[in-house]
């Protein structure tokens, strides 16, 4: 069930919760990331659905939240972890096509892992409770068809 | 307000670290959640839900408003059809790949530049969505 033990994913998410909260309670943010996607497009598209206020309001902090995100795994690994830089092996058609899926399922639900899944489960939400129920569900179904396919990791 | 972007930054270090610190900046370790080998994920999303639940539900009653002013934000969403369906798919993307939006960026990080593929997918999914769905 746990063949890396406990440790690394109490501290970890104890961690994530500590940048979300501090974020929270400084500038009464929700720190989470799909919006980044549909915020960011807003630079380029003249489309009214990404030209939204909350959009043009949220686009410059999610982008330095992006950035932040990006850096602290950085530290991580140049301060703590034993084994280096790493590279996946998930084969690129994996990712473009499990990627395309992501952004499109995330934004037209509104949240993702970190939306629903921790912000949205903090606030108590009755509708980020059923779509956490209903992506991990769906994720750990297709991720054992995949399996049962012969692809791995 | 400048200073807004340096906290958010700070925090945005934080929940990067935490990331990948719990093993979630690799897609090898999301999908041995996925496939059932490891159950870890969920004690790092639970560990971050309730650190953030009792600050959520806490500190607006200390605080009249954020530090930096303005006020503490309510996250409302409504459960309609599409947030189940985005999840399904979502779901589904997930599975494929090991990969959801902040465990991308936090790959960038610790250097797995595959990731990138993932994350331009995820800018034209989310750009089909909001051109042809909305």
């Amino acid at each position: 069930m746990f063949p890396l033990g406990f440790f690394p994913y109490i501290i970890g998410g104890i961690l994530i919760g500590v940048g979300v909260s501090f974020i929270y309670i400084v500038t009464g943010l929700h720190a989470t990331q799909s919006s980044f996607f549909d915020t960011t497009i807003s630079f380029f598209s003249k489309r009214p659905y990404f030209l939204q206020k909350q959009y043009l309001d949220s686009r410059g902090w999610r982008i330095t939240f992006a950035v932040g995100v990006i850096l602290g795994a950085f530290i991580y690994t140049i301060t703590l972890a034993a084994e280096g830089f790493f590279t996946t092996s998930v084969e690129w058609w994996r990712l473009a096509i499990g990627g395309f899926l992501v952004g499109f399922g995330t934004r037209l639900s509104k949240g993702c892992t970190s939306g629903h899944g921790i912000s949205g489960l903090a606030s108590l939400s009755t509708t980020s409770l059923f779509a956490v129920l209903t992506f991990i569900t769906v994720g750990i179904l297709t991720a054992l068809v995949i399996q049962s396919l012969g692809v791995f990791p | 307000m400048k200073s807004k972007h340096v906290f958010v930054f700070i925090g945005g270090i934080f929940f990067g670290f935490g990331l990948a610190f719990g093993g979630m900046s690799k897609q090898e370790i999301v999908l041995s959640f996925l496939q059932l080998k490891d159950l870890g994920l969920l004690l790092l999303l639970g560990g971050s839900a309730l650190v953030t639940a009792l600050t959520i539900n806490i500190v607006p009653k200390v605080l009249k408003k954020p530090i930096l002013g303005g006020v503490f934000k309510k996250r409302t969403r409504t459960l309609t059809k599409r947030t189940i369906i985005g999840a399904i798919i979502f779901g589904v993307g997930w599975g494929i790949s090991g990969l959801c939006p902040g465990s991308a960026m936090a790959s960038l990080g610790i250097g797995n530049l595959p990731a990138l593929i993932g994350i331009a997918g995820m800018f034209l999914g989310a750009y089909v969505m909001g051109r042809y769905f909305t």
